[in-house]
């Protein structure tokens, strides 16, 4: 607000629409309030010289001056442009191609447009009737270009027309001579306004020989302010430096001028003049080099400063740096809670929140304002009721003190419970950002629950995020409601929660509830229940031995869970060791007003991400994000508090089979091998019947693969057999939380066939794969196909294959991942501000419909139970 | 754009029977006003569609014309959608 009255009180015009014109030299000269004449900057006493860059006329950059034109300060005056008179006129550098084709498409002679009158007049209508179309009109511009410019003969003064050639960067010729900028200006001059007007120039936007400057407009000092270093000395900003030396050339210009100079001299300082002028516009034309700084830097003149990702539009207005923030290594601590996120001390006393004093804080308020800025709690700052900010340090805690009343601002430390938001990069979901409840800890890393992790893709190899503290009461209310972790755990992608229990917190509560007779002490059972929170045991024991109360892992997990009903199926089937039922009974889970009555718990009840975590969207339809959140907690807590208790751990043993099972692998593959040296022969041999629609040489190879499948596929199914049930590696991959059956076997049975894009490996030397092979060789091993398995060990030709696809892989995803990239970025860019209405369409920022309801059916799928509004009847709260 | 070639006798095809062209109709007057008042909007903010288009063609509706298409979705069910018919230049 303070911002806009400022701006008001200079602006006295609001922008209602822009036109993007040529600046006239007229014009120029009336917008300016300066003629700059002087090099010399400042004078012996350092003050800026009348009629310099610095001329005082041109607005004010040391604070506490006012300025020469509009007595404004250094905030309210906008800066004044000045001009320079050019001895000689030189070529603007961004109107070269146009200048160009104006020489090429009009009479060197009368000025007019190389086409007949009748033809004109027709181009003219066509062009007013495209109006604003600026593809249009770009066709019609080009097309007229391409027919003018090769005419020999002007048609309306008969006069020979040659041809004028553009010796890059800056110079015309004609019949090998060269065109001065003083010739140019004279052939525009001639120009008609209608003509103009088909090549590009309508005579609203301008006249074509304002494109040769004869008048160079002087930016305003606040657009290039001096620094004054702590020597004293002053250090001028690129734009000023440039300028200089405009300003020097062109009085040298002059003086030779008018001394009547040799006309070589006069020539190499117009040129020396073209040069200052153009790199002053751009520093980075090809083929003129960059003008240089004294240290050899490039200047940075005006183009640069808006191009490009450094340049203004990126850097300065699409992206802004901010206050109240803070980033550091992130790492991982199970007792806070989901919602939660870990300050380090260091950085709790860094950042603030506005308090406002009131007569019921006043005390609290007294408290941090004499602690001081270095304990903690305390506050760095006071805003007095009039506005002023004043630092509290050790000597000016007493007055501050004796001062503070209500109606002050005190900036106190961060503290247990405040609102912050928390991101990490890159941010491509709204889930990228949530707000969590500060909690100060020791040390100097960020810490977060694991089961916070999933949503910001964080792990803790080395991770950074950052930290934001909202200021107003506005901002927090909005980030506690709309952008809280427990409001943003159902992702808007399928209507599922993303958070959820992770890696061993699922194996623990699958191997609590895996079997309905794992029965636990009750003082087990206490300390497990302590663990996740719960200081209730059972109700009814369920055995009873030598006097001590036995309870069941699913009566535990039962006690975590809040009254909901459920039904579900978990991964697998937790009777049988090779269930294959894919309706197996006890697959089901049931819960029964929070009671866990059959199954077990894994990835697909608790686990985050779709299509798991069905037991926690059901606890959402029932109790709401934040019971939710707090189940999930105490889940993954009972999870490690199991384990821990329990042991667990995974090894190479896991990957051990007995001698039986290696057995049956190697004669699986002898099987297959017997097979396919039989296909070969046939193949051979010619016997080889193809398959309909395919060659003998890929029916071959389509037999191959399938045979090195089938083995494959045994040797899965052996490994599986033959793994013992408590086989820890086994376990993680049948509750889900982390592995794969697949993951086991490459390590313990056989690689199997390597691929490398979608089929066998085919390329390398000639005929061949590696020399290791005979010409011709289709067999397995020369295709690619690992034998062996990881733990087992590959051999030489194996190990090279596996190179050949590891490399290929890696190449892959690094050039998939920038470009996936840059696709978001485009869809984000174009997206952006979409908005739903009040009247629930949804519309851009120009209130144009792009869908009547959001989605075709008005559904918000964060909102929904996996897209669908509905919530089973015996879930609804009575 | 491979061949533009327009032959005399082009055979009529009555695009509405395939599954892939939704259910559609131009919006009488009383129904564009109605439609108009009820979203608070002038035509330009409309989503648009060209007179080139084929379902423009068969229904023959004008420059200016509101169409109302019915969309069936897999996910979203049943719902409708409006295009404005635009000349060659947004008008």
């Amino acid at each position: 607000m303070i911002i806009n009255e400022e701006v008001n009180k200079i602006a006295k015009n609001k922008i209602d629409s822009i036109e993007f014109k040529m600046l006239s030299p007229k014009l120029i000269k009336k917008m300016s309030v300066v003629k700059v004449v002087t090099p010399e900057l400042y004078d012996a006493d350092g003050y800026p010289v009348d009629g310099s860059l610095m001329d005082l006329r041109m607005g004010v950059i040391d604070p506490g001056l006012r300025c020469r034109t509009c007595g404004g300060k250094v905030n309210e005056c906008p800066g004044h442009f000045g001009y320079i008179e050019l001895a000689r006129p030189v070529f603007h550098i961004r109107y070269i191609p146009l200048v160009y084709s104006f020489l090429r498409s009009t009479c060197s002679e009368c000025g007019r447009l190389l086409l007949p009158q009748a033809d004109i007049d027709k181009w003219l209508e066509k062009l007013r009737d495209a109006k604003g179309d600026a593809r249009v009109r770009a066709g019609i511009l080009k097309e007229i270009l391409n027919k003018t410019k090769l005419i020999k003969k002007c048609p309306h003064c008969g006069a020979k027309q040659e041809r004028v050639k553009l010796v890059k960067p800056y110079t015309f010729t004609e019949k090998n001579k060269k065109l001065t900028p003083i010739d140019v200006l004279e052939r525009l001059k001639k120009v008609p306004d209608t003509d103009s007007e088909l090549l590009g120039i309508s005579p609203a936007a301008g006249r074509p020989e304002w494109m040769v400057l004869t008048v160079l407009p002087v930016p305003p000092v606040s657009m290039r302010p001096s620094i004054t270093l702590e020597s004293g000395e002053r250090s001028e900003d690129d734009l000023t430096h440039k300028l200089s030396d405009i300003v020097r050339t062109n009085q040298r210009l002059y003086e030779n001028l008018s001394a009547g100079a040799p006309e070589i001299i006069v020539e190499d300082l117009w040129d020396l003049l073209q040069y200052h002028v153009t790199t002053f516009f751009a520093n980075n034309i090809a083929q003129v080099p960059p003008a240089r700084h004294r240290s050899g830097r490039p200047l940075k003149t005006l183009a640069e400063r808006i191009k490009g990702k450094e340049g203004r539009f990126r850097r300065n207005l699409a992206g802004k740096r901010v206050n109240f923030s803070a980033r550091t290594v992130i790492s991982p601590d199970s007792k806070l809670a989901v919602d939660e996120v870990g300050v380090p001390l260091v950085i709790a006393k860094e950042l603030t929140v506005p308090e406002r004093v009131t007569e019921w804080n006043l005390k609290q308020m007294k408290e941090y304002v004499k602690n001081g800025p270095d304990k903690y709690p305390s506050a760095n700052y006071v805003i007095t009721p009039d506005g002023k900010r004043r630092v509290i340090s050790d000597e000016t805690r007493e007055t501050i003190l004796e001062e503070l009343a209500p109606g002050f601002i005190v900036e106190r430390h961060l503290k247990d419970g405040d609102i912050a938001l928390f991101n990490r990069q890159p941010s491509l979901h709204r889930m990228s950002i949530m707000a969590h409840k500060v909690r100060v800890l020791p040390f100097k890393t960020f810490r977060l629950n694991l089961s916070a992790t999933p949503p910001y893709n964080a792990d803790f190899d080395g991770d950074e995020m950052n930290l934001h503290v909202p200021q107003t009461e506005e901002a927090r209310a909005e980030a506690e409601i709309l952008v809280s972790v427990a409001s943003n755990m159902v992702t808007p992608r399928y209507g599922l929660p993303i958070i959820g229990a992770i890696q061993d917190q699922i194996t623990g509560n699958y191997l609590l509830t895996k079997d309905e007779d794992n029965l636990i002490s009750q003082e087990d059972a206490a300390f497990l229940l302590a663990q996740a929170g719960v200081s209730e045991l059972p109700k009814k024991s369920a055995a009873k031995k030598n006097g001590v109360k036995y309870y069941t892992g699913r009566q535990i997990f039962s006690m975590i869970l809040p009254n909901v009903n459920y039904r579900g199926r978990s991964k697998n089937c937790p009777k049988h060791p090779h269930c294959k039922d894919p309706n197996c009974k006890y697959a089901q889970v049931i819960i029964e007003k929070g009671e866990l009555k059959q199954g077990v718990i894994d990835v697909n009840a608790i686990g985050p991400e779709a299509p798991k975590g069905k037991l926690i969207q059901a606890i959402i339809n029932k109790y709401g994000h934040k019971e939710a959140i707090d189940f999930i907690q105490r889940a993954s807590l009972l999870g490690i508090a199991y384990l821990q208790m329990i042991g667990f751990t995974t090894s190479v043993t896991d990957t051990d089979l007995p001698s039986d099972a290696v057995k049956e692998i190697k004669e699986a593959f002898d099987f297959a091998e017997k097979n396919i040296d039989k296909f070969i022969s046939e193949f051979e041999e010619g016997k080889m019947r193809a398959y309909p629609g395919r060659t003998v040489r890929e029916t071959l190879e389509f037999k191959i693969i399938e045979a090195i499948n089938r083995a494959r596929n045994k040797t899965g199914r052996i490994v599986e057999r033959y793994l013992k049930q408590n086989n820890s590696t086994l376990i993680m991959a049948q509750s889900g939380a982390r592995g794969s059956l697949l993951n086991l076997s490459l390590m313990s049975a056989s690689v199997g066939q390597l691929s490398l894009r979608g089929t066998r490996i085919r390329r390398g030397y000639r005929n061949r794969t590696l020399s290791h092979f005979k010409w011709g060789d289709v067999g397995p091993a020369a295709g690619g196909f690992v034998r062996h398995s990881y733990k087992g060990g590959l051999n030489p030709t194996e190990f090279f294959f596996n190179a050949i696809t590891g490399r290929d892989t890696i190449m892959d995803t690094s050039m998939r991942t920038p470009k996936s990239g840059y696709l978001q970025r485009r869809l984000v860019n174009a997206l952006q501000d979409l908005k739903v209405e009040y009247d629930r369409t949804v519309r851009d920022a120009s209130g144009r419909i792009v869908q009547f309801v959001y989605g075709g059916d008005g559904i918000d799928v964060s909102k929904s139970d996996n897209g669908k509004l509905l919530i089973p009847k015996e879930d609804v709260l009575k | 754009m491979a061949s533009k070639k327009s032959t005399k006798e082009e055979k009529p095809i009555d695009i509405f029977k395939s599954k892939l062209v939704p259910e559609c109709r131009v919006l009488s007057e009383d129904e564009q006003r109605e439609f108009m008042e009820k979203y608070n909007i002038s035509k330009r903010q409309l989503p648009l569609i060209l007179p080139s288009d084929p379902v423009v063609k068969a229904l023959e509706a004008k420059v200016g014309d509101i169409i109302e298409f019915t969309r069936k979705n897999k996910i979203a069910g049943l719902s409708k959608y409006y295009r404005v018919v635009v000349g060659g230049i947004r008008g």
